[in-house]
């Protein structure tokens, strides 16, 4: 009898381990021939810990479990949720990215090629550089991270660098509140990852890669550390990437709680030891990034998506989306929500659908006043857009951005001045400090709220030019980009700037 | 806590942060060393990292400086992390964070009286869909009330 419990931080955050021990435990009392394997998470959280039983006929989903149910479990008694790929959730998604996570034991090599896994790489190996970069482009992958680049623009720009050692970094500082795809497909698939890398370091001819891994993840700095040991000693990494004769290797490294670090000259800053602070572009990073050679930064996700571009082909990928956003969303679904969890799906769907649908509503069963789109940075979206396609274009149409597809619910009871506030608090605590509009703008941002709040009549001019500026002015997404979720939520939400004043009136 | 410990001699920095020495770019990965090592960063630290890596002084405390996970001071006996980010505010995470600082008696990256937990705060954990989230030593917690923080500050201890 094989039995999967996640080791996904999700997971083990509900009590996923208790559960794996109580039923280690369990089954050695009754003598019981149990194997239990830690897999990914699925990305249902709601159903976390979702515990999979195989007797011989697929993978049956319990969930949520906890220790208690362990001997119901075990006799059979417990009731089941049927077959996982079954469920409503799994059905209805389009999983290239995440096909493996979930479904494998996440550091063993040879379910990772069962599944798929190596097929890209070997297959890269056979193309030139040329035709590596042109199979990026021909797929249409953007940028997951936020900014929402060509990433076969970028692949190419180094490749034709020309410089005695070239680098693939891994932008992994997923600080974004709402988001958990990069850590889900590194503690779930991390072979994945360093696939795609290795595919990168073939393609631009980059022999060395750094994942820069926030330290707020301690279970994927593990797991991903020792996929690394893994893939070396198997022959995926090295001198000789699967006999090929070529070479590419990696580390992880680990960040020290910035949330600025996740913007890519900032984080290089912070690669080689220095400050964090954002460099200014030119040059870019492609030609002059890591030690100054030229530097392919992209984010976990679009690093995870190249070996099923490579499987698959990247016409089979291009064939998914909408307009200029083609291929798959990976949507971290978050916040005060009732099926909360990851859903990836073909660009195209729309907001209010993704909410209210796949989501269930909010968790408090209250109405939804707002869903915070692409972070921290992103505007607050009300339920009057919500028939916005999920796409890069759709989303800067409506004056939103989708960044790393991350979504926060947040019901009726939300106050959007204070959310505003926190939006300006978080500027100024994590501003690296090297722009003005940014490091002053941000803490002049959280006073000039608290004069609106005051019933101050002439804050709210203010406040909108202070926006301006700081849009206009800064050097990098956290001072340019705090502006979204200041001004959305002044603009679309009045009716939370306006009672004190009113009051005062 | 740590902070009738000796500082740390010069050498005993030295062989921490020897290993690292081939690294690109070793600073960070030789300060999460040390503070693995004695929980902080010691200030003995910065003159023996400026002269292994030769830079100024200022530049290595700077860089200690800049990021929020480097500590100059020893912390409490468990560091309890708590998310503060929009997702967990949305379902309820900032009464969470003031309950638990109220019968703490501290504020943000204080610790209690008697040493036993010093409290930081985080911005997210990625764990948007399962909050309020916190963290305790290094191990995960989803949907959390203040209840459930004191129950396991109380378990840790």
């Amino acid at each position: 009898m094989r039995i999967w419990v996640p080791l996904d931080s999700a997971a083990k955050a509900l009590g996923a381990d208790a559960v794996a021990e109580a039923l280690a435990r369990e089954a050695k009392a009754r003598g019981m021939d149990v194997q239990i394997i830690r897999n990914g998470s699925r990305g249902m959280v709601w159903l976390e810990p979702l515990v999979e039983v195989d007797v011989g006929e697929g993978r049956v989903g319990y969930g949520p479990v906890t220790p208690a149910d362990v001997p119901a479990l075990l006799d059979g008694r417990m009731n089941s949720l049927g077959p996982v790929e079954d469920l409503d959730w799994m059905r209805r998604q389009t999983r290239l990215t995440f096909a493996r996570c979930g479904v494998i034991d996440p550091l063993d090599l040879d379910d990772y090629a069962a599944l798929g896994g190596l097929v890209g790489l070997r297959r890269a190996i056979g193309l030139d550089s040329a035709a590596i970069v042109a199979e990026v482009t021909a797929s249409g992958l953007r940028g997951r991270g936020g900014a929402g680049f060509p990433t076969g623009i970028k692949w190419k720009t180094v490749a034709e660098a020309r410089a005695d050692q070239k680098y693939i970094v891994c932008n992994a500082d997923e600080g974004d509140s709402g988001t958990f795809a990069d850590r889900m497909i590194m503690e779930g698939d991390p072979f994945t990852l360093i696939e795609g890398m290795a595919i990168a370091g073939l393609g631009v001819g980059a022999t060395r890669g750094y994942v820069y891994m926030r330290s707020e993840y301690p279970v994927a700095i593990e797991v991903l550390e020792r996929a690394v040991v893994i893939a070396r000693q198997r022959g995926m990494l090295g001198a000789d990437v699967l006999g090929s004769g070529r070479a590419f290797d990696m580390q992880v490294r680990v960040g020290a709680g910035a949330y600025v670090c996740g913007e890519e000259t900032s984080l290089l800053n912070s690669l080689e030891g220095k400050r964090g602070t954002v460099r200014a572009k030119p040059p870019l990073p492609a030609l002059e990034g890591f030690l100054g050679k030229p530097t392919v930064v992209n984010n976990v996700i679009s690093l995870a998506t190249i070996p099923v571009i490579f499987e698959r082909g990247a016409q089979h990928y291009a064939d998914f989306g909408l307009g200029r956003s083609r291929g798959t969303v990976t949507l971290q679904i978050a916040g005060n929500v009732r099926r909360g969890g990851l859903f990836e799906t073909a660009f195209g769907m729309s907001l209010g659908e993704v909410v209210n649908d796949i989501g269930g509503g909010t968790l408090s069963g209250r109405p939804v006043k707002a869903v915070q789109v692409g972070g921290p940075l992103g505007a607050y979206m009300p339920v009057s857009k919500f028939d916005t396609a999920m796409g890069y274009e759709d989303f800067d149409a409506a004056g939103g951005l989708i960044g790393h597809a991350g979504l926060v619910v947040f019901d009726d009871s939300a106050d959007m001045l204070q959310m505003a506030r926190f939006a300006m608090e978080f500027c100024a605590i994590e501003s690296c400090g090297k722009c003005t509009p940014c490091r002053i703008g941000a803490v002049r941002g959280v006073e000039t709220i608290d004069r609106i709040a005051a019933g101050d009549p002439n804050a709210a001019a203010l406040l909108s030019d202070l926006c301006e500026t700081m849009k206009d002015g800064s050097l990098c997404a956290l001072g340019g980009f705090t502006p979204y979720p200041v001004m959305s939520a002044l603009t679309q939400f009045p009716d939370d700037f306006a009672t004190l004043k009113e009051a005062a009136e | 806590m740590q902070s009738t410990a000796p500082a740390p001699l010069p050498e005993e920095i030295r062989d921490v942060i020897a290993p690292l020495t081939g690294l690109e770019g070793p600073l960070l990965p030789m300060l999460h060393a040390i503070q693995e090592v004695w929980g902080h960063v010691p200030q003995a630290a910065v003159p023996v990292l400026a002269d292994v890596l030769n830079l100024g002084r200022a530049e290595v405390h700077g860089v200690i400086s800049f990021y929020h996970d480097f500590r100059d001071h020893p912390t409490g006996r468990h560091v309890l992390k708590i998310c503060r980010a929009e997702a967990c505010q949305s379902v309820g995470g900032t009464a969470v964070a003031q309950e638990t600082l109220a019968r703490l008696g501290v504020d943000w990256h204080g610790t209690t009286a008697d040493g036993a937990v010093t409290v930081e705060p985080v911005y997210c954990l990625g764990l948007c869909a399962c909050g309020p989230a916190a963290m305790i030593d290094g191990r995960v917690l989803g949907r959390v009330d203040a209840a459930r923080l004191a129950a396991e500050l109380e378990a840790a201890s």
